[in-house]
């Protein structure tokens, strides 16, 4: 990380930058302000998570593929964990399906993939200095870090952490004596959870805010890039929806330490009957998915603005159907709160209120398709250019497109009766979820690096990552799907005991070792990063030939973005290969006025309005700043 | 050793990957090809997209197909039969459309890679494409819903009244039955009655419960006759799982639900179908428990009618199997619980000396 300001940037003569002074090693890369670092303090840690959370995976894919392995070797890292005979415990094993699911939602594919591009884009493509508040943007990264700290601490504990599935439904979550992971896992779990929720509403004030009050002259809302729109109604979904789930985690730690009965009733356990009478699981349910479902979105949104972004450029189209796009991203985020009940269909819901859910879900797929035919349609007729980010892109839309349409069968209750907790689930999401939004990160990473770091990446290692990725999900996540369609439950340890239909131990043991493959193919991405940042090609200003405002700024922009003014904007973030145009893209920040032999009969009447509004500019400068 | 060989392998791994980027690394700094847009790799990477579709598509077609058997589970309900419909319905329908944006998405990517002299298509809108792309995907799905509405409202709606009723129990980790003998009626159950031997709870001052009988080894239930299953848990969420009969029901602590079908294939005639001798129904957990999650199975045995009918009348009442719990009913209906418990002379003595206790 540290490279980030070694070479001082080109262009050296801010005025802004003296009223930051230049900081101390502290200041400048831990307690920073900067949006800029403290994105890559996020992109950092979820690189970072994501390899933890990937080598847990690994472990109960062992277990999965290889049920008769003898995984002694693993004693060192996992002690008793493993058994004296060679075999992981069944507790541990959930804990590691729980850890796997908690650490990737939340720190690789939230705080990551949000936490990294909404810090690092929403200034630089709005035209801002930084955060409305950088003191907040930097408490909000220490929150998550805190949060971080109490998560990972939790996998240490002599009990485990929590092992009641990602989700944690109580009872099994309230009750230490139902599995170990409830103990002390669990209360560290709710307590990390409340931390990064505070993290996320920190942060998510922050980008609402900026992206309302910050920007540039001429930056009206129907010029940003669909990042930015992504990114903002991102934030809108997560100040909406975490707050239920601190009400939930809340409530829960109230059932566990203090007594309440606000999800338990009537159990016995343990040769024991517990006094908790009239409360109810369902409620959790409710909480939890009134935050899970809008999770999902918020995870994907990011990933689908990165990739309007990177198809637009790379293929030298405008993005087709700029404003269909933005209403989809708005009826996504409107319809992502009212279909969380379809998680519930068979959880003793009234199966009245299951129809409606099943009907408000099967809205959301149309919307999601609008976006699926407009990037297709960019493509047409385009001039593509692979970089390895615009090979993410697409990789993108193919997973968004495999693991959406089963959506479909999940979101009709009827169907869902069989398929709910089955391996089908399990397909759907790590497509449409995991690796749709894992594809958006790593193509932003691959785009944005240059913003980033001011040096390039290696193209062929680049290449290598992909394909080895693309193909490796599509072998770990397809054949999932027959599993699941054979009925085989999720979270079960072994299937020995579930044979009705002959075993797909073949399959499973495929999946294990593509999943390995995959997994330790993602060396090569950690390696080009790493060596990139220090020792790669040094960047162009604008490698990408891009419209957006980033790539205005110096190469190594400063705190404060652009030395001097900061630009103003004339034009919407898409015209590339505009007809009449000399080259094959024009910066949002060229005027109308400089390109009369590309400009559109509309365009040529707002030359009027880009004088008047030079003028009054003048005066509103103070608010530039 | 095992850990020697994995260091080894690591390393060897390692060396790889620094030749090759290595390697590439001055091929492209020897072709200068990282200074053009587009380099070979453009063109290579073109074409694996349409290998990928090709080879993929090919893996997906052939693995379908010959594997049919294997993965398409058998179905022995009635609703099993609509909502498998349903669902090679749906497989039929987006089946289509992932195989067409697939190709679309490929031969795109491959069709329209970068040269020199072309120039991308400044096309950003057409409104009209726009409605025909959101109001065709609106129709497809409210017919699918629509349908799947319907299978819905059916199978969750109200048991028929002469429905068998069977109370099934999830803890941890087993699932244990309760009938409700002779008069059709369960008895009441209270979950502080909970003890070594009366695990369902039941409340013995309902008369109800005097002829209940239990069953923690097998569940019976007839062919072609209603069923409503009564599910309930002890401890945690459990989760009521027959795949055969499509049927899934979370069991929820404090909150009993119910799910109810008809099976319209005995066990013997499954046995035949699959042509294994040994195959039996079972109720596996689907809602993760515990520990013991996995291993949750009780068998499920779907009768003829009369061989159903046959097997519950061998089945003696739980109260006349442990007698001692007579001690529990009112005074007033002792009398009563022995007729319908069917308590035999010898055990009136136990009743009689239960009664002096009390």
């Amino acid at each position: 990380m540290s490279t980030a300001n070694t070479e001082h940037p080109v262009v050296h003569d801010h005025a802004h930058d003296e009223e930051h002074h230049h900081g101390n090693f502290i200041t400048t890369y831990i307690f920073s302000t900067d949006h800029k670092m403290i994105a890559k303090q996020y992109l950092l840690s979820g690189i970072l998570w994501a390899f933890i959370g990937g080598s847990l995976s690994i472990l109960f894919r062992l277990q999965l593929g290889f049920p008769e392995m003898d995984m002694s070797f693993l004693r060192p890292i996992l002690g008793n964990w493993i058994s004296e005979t060679g075999s992981l415990d069944p507790e541990f094993y959930l804990a590691l399906v729980t850890m796997h699911g908690t650490i990737m939602v939340f720190f690789v594919l939230t705080a990551g993939l949000s936490g990294t591009f909404s810090n690092f884009l929403i200034p630089l493509q709005i035209g801002a200095r930084d955060m409305a508040s950088g003191f907040m943007n930097m408490l909000s990264y220490w929150f998550f870090f805190l949060a971080s700290i109490i998560m990972l601490s939790s996998l240490f504990l002599e009990t485990g952490p929590a092992a009641g599935g990602w989700v944690v439904y109580p009872p099994l979550s309230a009750l230490p004596q139902a599995i170990q992971g409830s103990g002390m896992g669990m209360t560290l779990w709710l307590v990390a959870m409340v931390f990064f929720i505070a993290s996320q509403l920190l942060g998510g004030i922050n980008y609402i805010t900026t992206v309302i009050n910050l920007r540039t002259r001429g930056m009206s809302f129907a010029r940003l890039p669909l990042t930015i729109w992504a990114f903002f109604l991102t934030a809108v979904i997560g100040l909406l929806s975490f707050p239920v789930l601190v009400a939930a985690s809340l409530l829960l730690l109230f059932d566990r330490s203090f007594g309440t009965s606000f999800y338990l009733s009537e159990i016995f356990i343990n040769g024991e009957a517990l006094p908790h009478l009239g409360g109810s699981p369902i409620l959790y349910q409710h909480l939890f998915w009134f935050l899970g479902h809008p999770e999902v979105y918020i995870v994907l949104l990011p990933a689908l603005g990165i990739t309007s972004e990177i198809i637009a450029t790379n293929a030298r189209k405008p993005i087709f159907g700029y404003r269909a796009m933005v209403g989809s991203l708005l009826g996504i985020t409107i319809l992502s709160f009212v279909v969380w009940a379809h998680h519930m269909f068979v959880s003793g819901l009234n199966p009245f209120l299951g129809s409606i859910f099943m009907f408000l879900t099967l809205i959301i797929a149309v919307p999601s398709a609008v976006k699926v035919f407009n990037y297709l349609t960019t493509l047409w007729k385009g001039n593509i250019r692979f970089t390895t980010a615009m090979m993410f892109s697409i990789g993108l839309v193919s997973v968004f497109i495999s693991g959406g349409i089963t959506g479909i069968f999940l979101g009709n209750s009827a169907i869902d009766i069989q398929l709910h907790d089955t391996y089908f689930v399990v397909a759907h999401f790590h497509l449409v979820m995991g690796s749709a939004s894992f594809f958006g990160l790593m193509a932003g990473v691959y785009h944005w690096f240059p913003k980033f770091f001011g040096r390039m990446m290696d193209k062929g290692l680049g290449y290598v990552h992909f394909w080895l990725t693309f193909i490796g999900v599509y072998m770990v996540f397809f054949p999932m799907h027959y599993i699941g369609i054979a009925g085989f439950p999720r979270r079960y340890y072994s299937f020995t005991t579930f044979d009705p239909f002959g075993a797909f131990a073949d399959l499973n043991m495929f999946i294990s070792i593509a999943a390995i493959i995959t997994f330790f193919g993602q060396a090569i991405f950690a390696y080009n990063f790493f060596y990139s940042m220090f020792r790669g090609r040094i960047a162009t200003l604008n490698p990408w030939k891009s419209n957006t405002l980033e790539w205005t700024t110096p190469l190594h922009p400063g705190h404060g973005n652009w030395p001097g003014e900061i630009p103003a904007v004339h034009r919407w973030p898409y015209d590339y290969s505009k007809p009449g145009a000399p080259e094959d893209f024009i910066p949002q920040t060229v005027p109308f006025s400089e390109t009369p032999e590309s400009n559109l009969p509309y365009e040529n009447e707002l030359i009027g309005i880009e004088r008047e509004g030079k003028d009054t500019e003048k005066m509103d400068e103070p608010h530039a700043k | 050793m095992t850990q020697f060989l994995i260091g080894v392998g690591v390393v060897l791994f390692l060396v790889i990957l620094l030749t090759i980027f290595r390697i590439l690394r001055l091929i492209n700094v020897a072709r200068g090809t990282d200074k053009k847009h587009a380099s070979s790799g453009n063109r290579i990477n073109a074409m694996l997209f349409m290998v990928f579709l090709i080879v993929g598509g090919g893996l997906l077609v052939w693995y379908s197909v010959t594997e049919f058997e294997k993965y398409d589970p058998p179905v022995a309900s009635e609703h099993g039969v609509v909502t498998d419909r349903l669902f090679w319905i749906t497989m039929a329908v987006t089946g289509f459309v992932f195989i067409v944006t697939h190709i679309v998405l490929f031969y795109f990517s491959y069709r329209y890679q970068y040269t020199d002299k072309n120039k991308a298509l400044f096309y950003p809108d057409n409104s009209k494409l726009e409605v025909i792309w959101t109001v065709i995907p609106a129709i497809v799905l409210s017919v699918l819903v629509f349908s799947g509405w319907k299978a819905w409202t059916d199978i969750t709606d109200k048991a028929p009244d002469d429905a068998e009723v069977i109370e099934i129990m999830g803890y941890q980790f087993a699932w244990t039955v309760r009938y409700p003998g002779t008069d059709n009626q369960l008895g009441a159950y209270d979950y502080r009655l909970i003890d070594a031997e009366n695990v369902w709870g039941i409340d013995f001052t309902d008369k109800s419960s005097f002829d209940d009988f239990t069953s923690g080894t097998e569940i019976h239930v007839p062919k072609g006759k209603p069923v409503l299953f009564k599910i309930r848990a002890r401890d945690v969420l459990h989760s009521v799982y027959v795949p055969e009969l499509r049927l899934k029901q979370d069991a929820v602590p404090g909150m009993p639900t119910r799910f109810w079908f008809v099976a319209n294939k005995s066990t013997a005639e499954m046995r035949e179908e699959t042509g294994d001798p040994d195959y039996n129904y079972n109720v596996f957990c689907a809602e993760v428990c515990g520990r013991g999650h996995f291993s949750m199975r009780l068998r499920l045995v779907i009768d003829e009618p009369d061989e159903y009918e046959a097997w519950k009348a061998g089945k003696q009442p739980w109260l006349q199997s442990n007698p001692d719990y007579l001690a529990k009913v009112p005074s007033d209906l002792k009398e009563l619980a022995v007729i319908s418990a069917g308590i035999s002379p010898v055990t009136e003595d136990n009743t009689a000396e239960a009664e002096k206790i009390n």
